[in-house]
């Protein structure tokens, strides 16, 4: 059985996606966002989660160290580093700051709870091939370290008895080189659903940082959500002003142009990726795009629906439109494409981002339809 | 969970190093060393060196971080000693041998220290049991009142964890015993049973409840300004006993704080004399291992070992290099005959630099001042200028035009004075209870004597909040804010502060 620290331990999870989920619109509107640690585990800085008591403010406590330097010289690194040595029992709870590890499912569930997203439904098959191993099955070669010490044993006994060798009053299994048992991996193919997240950014002089951030932080938490739905998911970016080229994630966020702004040069190069590298019938396709709604001109905005109409709408799962509020953006390509698509248009979501509190609603609104 | 005595080798390592701590005359009870793996060890420091405690999410907390700390290589605990009787000590499996050696030694040290050090004398020595019964109570208050109820209220109680007044510490039984006769007139003389003090708080909630009705506002008490009679006296510092008598608990609330207050007892002694029960075990290994039980071979394991043990750090002070250090400062000194009146009011630096009187008396005043002193008199008494310039100590504030933390003095005073003031009650702020009918509307009064340190009124807030949940009466605290008396309170619905 599990130590009960277990069942403390599991208690102690459970409180601290309470509290990240109770943060949640805190978290999503400072743009702080859980650091990916490439294990597929995300670090999440806690809100305190440390009982309150009385104790004395920190303004005029500094510290005390032991060391060289004059007055006035810095003191290094960071106040309250571990002691080194041995830990004493723990009657006294650090003060460090809490950091937590959750996996992007956890982090996904909480957002979905929080947001009561529903789970999406794919369409199309699964077509994706995708290739698994998991060692369930046994070799008789291979490195020590995945040695069976159980079935080498087996072997050995039954050799030994086969050979007339074993002797039940002195049991002595000697396992030789042929005895040896080895996990090996099996290659399953899996069929999944895989997706494709294509978002358009308007990066013409109209958008700002705060903008930016914005998308940043949108961006983020779509994609986690999407992660978690779909096994397999690919992410392009698309800027554009005038003009519109595919870049690299970082690029996509640093990038700032000036000069002006033709929405439909984005789509079309959306078009184009998806014509060529996305089939529909295999894919499930998330063309997002933002703005701040400017558009250099009606016909330009026309070509735009027509794009959407003909070749964009009928391939993706859904077409999403955000509309970050800017000073200097007229938030008219809102207002045309609310005019075609109306409200509950099943195939076309559109969202206003006021400002950072606004993000999650807006989440809320892409997300919240499970297509 | 899986620890294990020791044998073999390890088994005759200890006889080993027992010896030799024998012979230089550390006196402690048995000592039971386990070996156990890193979970293991994880598990028991977790909770606070024992191996059954109430369910807590908070231990759960402190095993997410050991372990993560133990996983990324940051931190490993090698040894951990628990103050009961026989003491347990538990080695980590995956210990070098050398640092098994130099871990054995230090365990004397603290075991030494926990039988011989007044402050520790009256600590239950029967704490695992203990522990573990506490744990199974609450574990069925849980399954009587919900486990949500009750670990929300543990929530709240641990607010009050830190209001201790350590002279509860030398309350002799006899003193507690009357105490506690006077408090429940019917309760028989139970001088001669062995139920813990958590039991009793118990029973006499119960009797107490019997008189009157659970769940009403606190009773109120004659004038709040006037004494209580000797006999009733409680410590206004020890709170956590005026909520016990004074709160609307129900009875299975009532005892969980009981026990939580032991607890909290219990360990205090450990908070109040870090710096000395370190440097003691410290100066034990050190002596031990250098002197008889190192060999050759293992020399530089050892340096190593020790001088990641004794490392100094500019950011904080680490206390078993001070500890350590001080003790063989007390040793040199005495040894030299360098104290005492004519010592110090010799003012020829030459004479005083090359003072030696052969005293010899090093060794045996360590032992007495292990033995009668804590963290505060322990620094008050024997840090020195010579002490504290040879240490190279500092100390350092914020500077808020360069945004930096930078050393601010090396000024002997003010360190020595920072030094205490961080030991002070240790450490934390000395919050007594002003009235427990303030108003002559039950509410509760506490006051913060300030002593040059402002509360963090962020966290009086919170705390305020969480006395109120089990006060159920509007609580306030008086304070000092910035040379200003500050009034705050919470009468269940929001934070006032005033001046």
């Amino acid at each position: 059985m599990d130590h009960p620290i277990k069942r403390d331990h599991a208690r102690f999870r459970k409180i601290v996606k309470g509290r990240i989920r109770d943060n949640l619109r805190k978290y999503i509107s400072n743009g702080e966002m859980p650091s990916p640690k490439g294990d597929g585990q995300f670090k999440i800085p806690m809100p305190s989660i440390d009982t309150p008591r009385f104790k004395f403010g920190d303004k005029q406590q500094g510290g005390m160290g032991q060391g060289d330097g004059e007055a006035g010289d810095p003191v290094e690194g960071e106040e309250g580093e571990g002691e080194p040595g041995e830990g004493e029992a723990g009657n006294e709870a650090g003060s460090k700051e809490l950091e937590v590890d959750l996996s992007l499912d956890e982090l996904a569930s909480i957002l979905g709870e929080e947001l009561e997203l529903p789970n999406i439904e794919p369409k199309g098959k699964k077509t994706m091939e995708s290739l698994t191993e998991k060692y369930t099955s046994i070799g008789t070669q291979g490195p020590d370290s995945l040695k069976h010490y159980k079935r080498s044993y087996k072997e050995a006994l039954k050799r030994q008895i086969a050979m007339g060798q074993y002797d039940p009053n002195n049991p002595v299994v000697v396992p030789i080189k042929s005895d040896m048992r080895y996990r090996s991996a099996d290659a399953k193919v899996e069929f999944e659903n895989s997706a494709v997240v294509i978002y358009m950014m308007d990066v013409s002089g109209s958008m700002g940082d705060e903008q930016k951030e914005i998308v940043r932080t949108e961006s983020f938490w779509i994609n986690l959500w999407l992660k978690s739905q779909y096994k397999d998911i690919e992410i392009r970016y698309i800027i554009h002003d005038a003009t519109a080229k595919e870049v690299e994630e970082e690029t996509f966020f640093k990038t700032r142009e000036s000069g002006g702004t033709l929405i439909s040069s984005a789509l079309k190069l959306c078009r184009e990726i998806i014509q060529s590298d996305y089939n529909s019938a295999e894919w499930n396709i998330y063309p997002f795009h933002f703005s701040d709604g400017d558009n250099w001109s009606t016909d330009d905005t026309k070509l735009c629906l027509e794009i959407l109409d003909n070749d964009i709408i009928p391939e993706s799962n859904v077409f999403c439109y955000g509309q970050v509020e800017s000073r200097y953006g007229s938030g008219q390509f809102y207002k045309d494409l609310h005019a075609k698509y109306g409200e509950s248009n099943e195939e076309v979501i559109l969202s206003k981002i006021k400002n950072k509190d606004a993000i999650l609603d807006s989440i809320k609104d892409f997300l919240g339809k499970g297509k | 969970m899986r620890s294990k005595p020791i044998d073999g080798a390890l088994a005759e390592l200890r006889i080993e190093i027992e010896k030799y701590a024998l012979e230089y005359g550390l006196d402690y009870y048995p000592v039971v060393f386990e070996v156990c793996d890193y979970d293991t060890i994880n598990i028991l420091a977790a909770q606070g060196g024992f191996p059954a405690r109430y369910p807590h999410w908070r231990f759960g907390m402190d095993y997410d971080q050991l372990s993560k700390g133990y996983a990324y290589g940051l931190q490993k605990i090698y040894e951990m000693v628990v103050n009961t009787k026989p003491c347990y000590a538990y080695l980590l499996n995956a210990n070098h041998w050398v640092d098994q050696k130099i871990v054995m030694a230090h365990v004397f040290g603290h075991a030494d220290f926990f039988k011989n050090n007044y402050w520790f004398s009256n600590t239950d020595k029967n704490m695992m049991d203990v522990m573990a019964n506490h744990g199974t109570k609450i574990r069925r208050y849980m399954d009587r009142y919900g486990q949500d109820a009750v670990e929300v209220f543990i929530d709240k109680i641990l607010s009050l964890e830190n209001l201790l007044d350590p002279a509860v510490l030398f309350e002799t039984p006899e003193v507690a015993r009357r105490r506690m006769a006077s408090m429940v007139v019917e309760e028989q003389d139970d001088s001669s049973d062995d139920r813990s003090s958590a039991l009793k708080s118990f029973m006499r909630q119960k009797a107490r409840n019997d008189g009157d009705q659970v769940g009403q506002a606190p009773l109120p008490i004659e004038d709040h300004n006037s004494d209580y009679d000797s006999e009733r006296y409680i410590s206004p510092r020890d709170v956590m006993l005026y909520l016990i008598e004074h709160a609307p608990l129900e009875e299975w609330q009532a005892d969980i704080l009981g026990i939580l207050r032991e607890e909290a007892y219990y360990f205090l002694p450990q908070r109040m004399t870090k710096i000395m029960n370190e440097g003691w075990a410290s100066y034990w290994h050190s002596t031990i291992m250098t002197q008889k039980a190192l060999k050759a071979s293992e020399i530089i394991d050892f340096a190593d070992h020790h001088a990641g043990v004794m490392a100094m750090s500019k950011q904080n002070i680490n206390p078993y290099k001070i500890g350590i250090e001080l003790f063989r400062d007390i040793e040199y000194r005495w040894n030299t005959g360098k104290f005492g009146k004519e010592y110090l009011e010799c003012t020829n630096m030459e004479v005083k630099e090359n003072w030696n009187l052969d005293t010899g008396l090093g060794r045996e005043k360590i032992f007495e001042v292990r033995k009668s002193h804590n963290d505060i008199t322990f620094i008050d008494e024997f840090f020195t200028q010579e002490f504290c310039e040879r240490q190279q100590l500092f100390t350092y504030k914020y500077n808020s035009r360069t945004g930096r933390y930078e050393i601010d003095s090396r000024e002997f005073e003010e360190i020595k004075g920072k030094l205490l003031t961080s030991l002070t009650n240790f450490g934390q702020p000395v919050i007594e209870v002003e009235a427990v009918n303030f108003k002559n509307r039950g509410e509760l009064l506490l006051r913060h004597v300030h002593q040059g340190v402002d509360l963090d009124l962020n966290y009086a807030a919170e705390t305020l909040k969480n006395i109120h949940f089990i006060w159920k009466r509007p609580v306030n605290i008086s304070t000092t804010q910035e040379g200003v008396e500050t009034f705050m309170s919470f009468d269940g619905k929001e934070i006032k502060t005033g001046s």
